[in-house]
């Protein structure tokens, strides 16, 4: 059983159906800039963006008025799911609880107990996880409840409750998105709660569901895989046979299937049938655990079909291959041990897309990473693999903001010295402006509120032209040098003058409305040239604010921040190292168990040529005897 | 490997707020509020366009050429929004022009211009360019204000 046990492993567990906003629907360009990023899997970036949105949405007096207001909730869970991606699982479901604690409708706080049920599920904290889904009361949105009833079974699966799950995933069937997934949970749960044959009956139907897409390929292929080694492991071989049939030639588990298929097919003393899936694997890539197992099985059934003379050449080749193997090993550890490996593993060209392990495999003179497929598909060594990147991609990040740095101290040291001997002079210039503009601002001001205090006590003098205000001082001083004097002259003079005033205070007196009213258009047309007035110096003020906190006030942060980008940069060294060494050692111990493994089969091949060679000649003794 | 696998988290956090204070720091000395304007790219929704490249003028000079890789063309068409230029201009009206080449789906090149004009205000000025392609019936390159 323990095959079995090996490939059923855990049940399947499903990313996240539902995405945030996206397109047309997106409000806020930042919150879209942290989903270009987390898509490309520039978690890093994605998080950094998303935390600053976040941080300067919660300082907000009136955050409604923000556009990251309409994704709040998505971008809460979002931080969630970038977290998580990023491998930063301490962290995860902090900015999910802080939804799931605030003043949230039922809907969303739902999603955010199913989102942190996830993230703890995904941790293995399945306490926290039984807890978060117990507070999903009420309304779930629709998007996800397929998703949640999944998670559930999964819960109960991993807390030792399979008749649960059971009865979660048995209502799932009809839910077409999650077909597959549902189909193979089942038959794991079965299997757990001890319905063996209702397993593998669940377990035929997961392997023959329709499958468009290559996710859903695979899992049909792992139900089928999973229940031909079943049946192969009950003795059952001509169903065996018939489920690793099923496997599809290309897939991922079609090594594994071709060499069960093949043992099913020998189990039942059908060697000829059992070289047809043999014969295709040992084509393939000679790395494969199951394709070097294939080449040996291969004259094993040649042998137990009295073909000594094609066994004893297929146990040549065996041994060949094994000693090549041996070779690619050896060299593998040696080169693993040069530091080659860890070298070939962060070459920036090599990760531009997903294949890029397969890539490695293949490059030339690049011993370290022949048998990297076979370390990847252990999570851990994947995990151990995906830090080792992520602490390579500090330490670049780190270098270049120490270099960031230093041209910042560069920026400011140069505009101060640009700037400093230009200010007093432009500060001095600008004083004598700014009270010149005060002045004219003081005297529109006092004429405004003179023409104001006009329209309850009238004062056509005020309105006096400067000609009238001249003719009129004339007639006063002209009165004055007359004096109080009778005789005629004076007496027709002050009449005349009397006259002359009387004709001036007619005009003013008259004119006083239209006067008023110009004077009020013009102090009006003043206000535009006096508004642009204040708003270029508003503007100056500013641009001389902005020249000073170009270069004055940094130097605290950027020493600061230069001692924690030091420290940083030396504790990622120190973790890389760390981190270095032991994916190596991983890396060496399973090499050297590979290495013994191939080393026991090699003797093999050797005992079958030297035996086969045997049993070839007595059959030829024989012969030639008869 | 566990305390390994902590401390590796604690460096990422850290990086994480250090990144944030370097962002900040270098907006305030680099791109100040008052002159700062950032140019962004989004693909309408739905729209399968193959986008090759996006140029972009403001008042007649290059500030951005951009050539999309393909990853980068998914993570637009998923929804994604790309900051492709960050720069200083004055207060004032100012002139965009926009240069947009892509694929059709047959393979054969296309080009799409657009001109337009936005206004900056003292508060930094956020534009966003929002493509589509030939055969979407949408309007090729729409500006909005943000």
């Amino acid at each position: 059983m323990r095959a079995t046990r090996q490939l059923i492993g855990l049940a399947l567990a499903l990313g996240l159906a539902v995405p945030p906003a996206t397109g047309g629907d997106l409000k806020d360009l930042y919150f879209g800039e942290a989903l270009y990023h987390a898509y490309q899997g520039q978690y890093f970036d994605a998080l950094q963006r998303l935390d600053t949105e976040l941080a300067q949405y919660h300082v907000l007096d009136e955050p409604k008025l923000d556009t990251l207001h309409y994704h709040i909730n998505d971008a809460e869970f979002s931080v969630g799911d970038f977290e998580l991606d990023y491998r930063m699982h301490q962290r995860a479901g902090r900015a999910i609880k802080a939804v799931l604690e605030g003043a949230v409708d039922e809907a969303v706080r739902n999603e955010a107990a199913f989102r942190l049920a996830r993230i703890h599920f995904q941790k293995g904290q399945l306490d926290d996880a039984l807890q978060a889904l117990a507070r999903i009361k009420g309304t779930v949105p629709e998007e996800i409840k397929g998703d949640l009833e999944f998670l559930r079974a999964n819960v109960d699966m991993a807390t030792g409750q399979p008749g649960e799950a059971v009865k979660v995933l048995s209502q799932l069937r009809s839910n077409e998105r999650l077909a597959g997934f549902v189909a193979y949970n089942l038959s794991i749960a079965l299997l757990q709660d001890g319905r063996t044959q209702e397993a593998i009956e669940q377990l035929n139907k997961a392997g023959q569901l329709p499958a468009d897409d290559p996710a859903a390929l695979a899992i049909r292929d792992k139900s089928n895989l999973v229940l031909g080694t079943m049946l192969f492991e009950s003795g059952n071989f001509e169903r065996a046979k018939q489920a690793l049939d099923r496997v599809h030639l290309k897939g991922p588990f079609s090594n594994q299937a071709l060499l069960r298929a093949g043992w099913a097919q020998a189990s039942a003393k059908q060697y000829d049938r059992a070289l047809v899936p043999w014969n295709i694997l040992v084509d393939r890539e000679p790395t494969d655990a199951a394709v070097q197992e294939a080449i040996l099985a291969v004259p094993h059934a040649y042998a137990s079909l009295n073909l000594h003379g094609r066994a004893a050449i297929g146990y040549g080749r065996a041994l060949e291959l094994f000693s090549n193997q041996v070779d690619r090993v050896d060299a593998s550890i040696r080169s693993i041990r040069e530091g080659q490996f860890l070298n070939a593993l962060i070459r920036e060209e090599s990760r531009e897309d997903e294949t890029w392990v397969i890539r490695l495999r293949n490059l030339p003179d690049a011993p370290e990473t022949y048998y990297l497929m076979e370390l990847m598909a252990s999570h851990d060594f994947q995990t151990a693999l995906h830090n080792y990147l992520d602490l390579e991609d500090l330490r670049s990040r780190l270098n270049t903001w120490k270099t960031s740095l230093d041209a910042f101290d560069d920026i400011i040291r140069l505009r101060g010295q640009n700037y400093e001997p230009l200010l007093p002079e432009v500060d001095a210039q600008f004083r004598a402006l700014d009270s010149r503009i005060r002045l004219r601002l003081e005297q529109r001001k006092h004429l405004a509120e003179r023409l104001q205090a006009m329209l309850t006590a009238p004062r056509p003098d005020y309105l006096a032209t400067a000609e009238e205000q001249i003719a009129g001082e004339r007639i006063a001083l002209v009165e004055k040098r007359l004096g109080n004097s009778n005789d005629p002259e004076s007496l027709a003079l002050r009449q005349r003058a009397t006259r002359l005033r009387g004709a001036l205070t007619w005009r003013l007196e008259t004119e006083y409305n239209d006067r008023l009213t110009a004077a009020y258009v013009h102090l009006d047309e003043l206000k535009a040239p006096l508004d642009a007035l204040d708003r270029r110096n508003d503007a100056f003020v500013r641009t001389r604010q902005a020249a000073t906190h170009s270069y004055v006030g940094y130097d605290v942060q950027i020493a600061r921040l230069r001692e924690r980008v030091g420290d940083g940069l030396q504790r990622v060294d120190m973790l890389i190292a760390r981190q270095g060494h032991m994916i190596e050692t991983v890396a060496i111990n399973q090499l050297e168990a590979r290495r013994e493994r191939l080393i026991a089969q090699q003797t093999e091949a050797r005992f079958g040529v030297a035996d086969s060679y045997d049993r070839a000649a007595r059959a030829q003794s024989d012969a030639g005897g008869r | 490997m566990r305390g390994l696998d902590e401390q590796i988290q604690e460096i990422k956090s850290d990086s994480l707020r250090m990144s944030a204070e370097l962002s900040q720091l270098e907006e305030k000395l680099l791109y100040p509020s008052g002159t700062q304007v950032a140019i962004f790219v989004e693909i309408a929704k739905g729209d399968m366009m193959r986008l090759d490249a996006v140029r972009l003028q403001i008042d007649g000079q290059l500030v951005a050429h951009y050539i999309y890789s393909a990853k980068e063309l998914q993570a637009l068409r998923k929804g994604g929004v790309q900051r492709i230029y960050v720069g200083n201009v004055a207060t004032g009206d100012h002139k965009l022009a926009v240069l947009v080449d892509g694929k059709l789906e047959g393979g054969a090149d296309f080009s799409r211009t657009g001109e337009f004009t936005f206004r900056k205000e003292v508060k930094p000025k956020l534009v966003g360019l929002t493509l589509a392609g030939p055969r979407s019936g949408n309007t090729p390159i729409t500006l909005g204000d943000w």
